[in-house]
């Protein structure tokens, strides 16, 4: 039995915790509850989840966590984004003009269009939010191709590389190496669905809700070599 | 792609299980929790209780079930009943409610929709609507609107109120027949159709629900983004992975679960 890894868990005052944290928990971590910025230091793995507002999210870095997330994110400490914890390393989102992200990561956070299309099995018309259940594409073994994710949200990242606007593919971010679409998903357009840069892990979908396959990722994010000796 | 959901809902009362989930095996079949357990490992994507306590003290033990629900249910979890002010909400979300369903007090006092969305974001709302054909035969279809448990009518178009709950800001709706609910004869499918098709949020099918074909008539016919049953799966007759393998083979996308 190895020591369960300390786990930092992000409190940006968004909401409910409650389910990343037992759900972090059943997945082997030892979980501590963040709400201090300046206190996110000598973790294993930290943990950014997030329901909400970009708004409220953007206070929260203005409220003091923009440094030690910034410092947190050019470490070497793995660190996984969760829904808004993925939307908030990007400068800005439609969701809140004005309001700033980390921009830490190249992009945008933009609103799904209206007339997304139909379900092309049953004809029915695609709905804001993109809510349940969808399957991954392009995606890192890691993630898995084809895995069901649960989504829940209305906004989605437009990842931005030098050739452009890119849902796949890798780009620059500032001095810190390069970033990769880890995942792709499709909701009438094809949006970025995870992204991976050294030892961060982002996604816009919930393990803590996605059941097996998120109760796996996390076991994954937690022990990489435990579960890549499963 | 987006699969289609399936949501099993719970009907709670002072913290129990209503109507008795007849699962073989299952030590209390009156537990809320060791159902949605159940649900939640055989494929449900979601599970939604409904609490219909009288009482105080009724509602506080709700709480008390989403909480534990919520640490051992790792699928997202609707809660609704009872919900007055936004301070309702609040206290769902926090004990770990994914989203958050009213009807009656959102009919009282819309602002509520809106301000909860503000709050909470549009994705933790739902509102529940129950709706009641009042039209005469022959006569073009209309729906009314229904409070309190269905008892009151409020003289409110449905489809009207669907249009102005996804205005508020709310995140998704429950649509419930009231005339199909406990019938087994299906959803009323014209309703459905009709509010999916001018709701900009997803819409939940419910009300009726006999056998497996409901559910895909609910999808294919109705355009629900996702359906909810209650007695075909807690009598034990169908189970929900049963039911998807059978819309899988009618050709509607759903997440089959994965070999565990």
């Amino acid at each position: 039995m190895s020591v369960p890894p300390r786990t930092a868990l992000v409190d940006l005052g968004l909401g409910n915790l409650h389910s990343v944290a037992r759900s972090l928990e059943a997945a082997g971590a030892d979980v501590v509850r963040v709400g201090e910025p300046s206190t996110l230091r000598g973790f294993d793995r930290i943990v950014v989840p997030g329901q909400g507002a970009f708004r409220d999210g953007a206070a929260a870095l203005e409220a003091g966590w923009r440094t030690p997330l910034l410092e947190a994110l050019h470490g070497s400490t793995p660190l996984l984004g969760i829904c808004i914890g993925m939307q908030l390393l990007f400068a800005e989102s439609e969701e809140a003009p004005g309001a700033r992200g980390l921009g830490f990561i190249p992009g945008r956070v933009r609103r799904f269009p209206k007339n997304l299309g139909c379900d092309p099995k049953t004809g029915a018309p695609l709905k804001v939010p993109h809510m349940g259940w969808n399957q991954l594409s392009a995606a890192s073994s890691l993630l898995g191709e084809g895995t069901y994710y649960y989504f829940v949200h209305s906004y989605f990242c437009e990842l931005h590389t030098a050739a452009g606007v890119a849902t796949l593919g890798t780009s620059e971010t500032e001095g810190a190496g390069s970033v990769t679409c880890a995942a792709v998903a499709h909701h009438g357009i094809a949006f970025c669905a995870a992204l991976a840069q050294g030892p961060l892990l982002a996604v816009q979908f919930h393990p803590e809700k996605s059941h097996h396959a998120g109760a796996r990722l996390l076991r994954s994010f937690l022990r990489p070599e435990a579960a890549s000796a499963q | 792609m987006l699969a289609r959901r399936i949501i099993p809902c719970l009907d709670v009362r002072d913290g129990r299980v209503v109507k008795g989930v007849n699962f073989v095996g299952l030590r209390d079949a009156g537990d809320p929790i060791e159902c949605a357990k159940r649900y939640s490992q055989e494929g449900a994507d979601e599970i939604t209780f409904l609490d219909i306590s009288a009482s105080v003290e009724g509602r506080s033990t709700l709480v008390q079930v989403v909480e534990a629900a919520a640490s051992e249910v790792h699928v997202p979890l609707t809660v609704g009943g009872g919900v007055r002010v936004v301070a309702d909400v609040r206290t769902l979300l926090l004990h770990g409610a994914d989203k958050v369903a009213m009807n009656t007090a959102a009919l009282q006092n819309p602002d509520l929709v809106a301000d909860a969305s503000a709050r909470f974001g549009s994705q933790a709302i739902v509102v529940a609507i129950d709706a009641k054909r009042v039209s005469a035969q022959g006569e073009r279809a209309r729906w009314e609107v229904f409070s309190h448990g269905g008892r009151q009518a409020t003289g409110i178009d449905a489809l009207v109120w669907a249009r102005k709950v996804c205005e508020l800001g709310c995140g998704e709706i429950l649509l419930t027949s009231m005339d199909r609910d406990g019938t087994g004869l299906g959803y009323d499918l014209e309703l459905t159709r009709r509010v999916a098709e001018l709701a900009s949020v997803p819409v939940i099918a419910s009300g009726g629900v006999g056998g497996p074909e409901h559910l895909l008539e609910g999808f294919v016919e109705g355009f629900a983004d996702a359906v909810l049953a209650a007695t075909i799966f807690h009598d034990g007759h169908h189970k929900v992975a049963e039911v998807k393998a059978f819309l899988h083979a009618q050709g509607v996308h759903v997440r089959l679960t994965e070999p565990h």
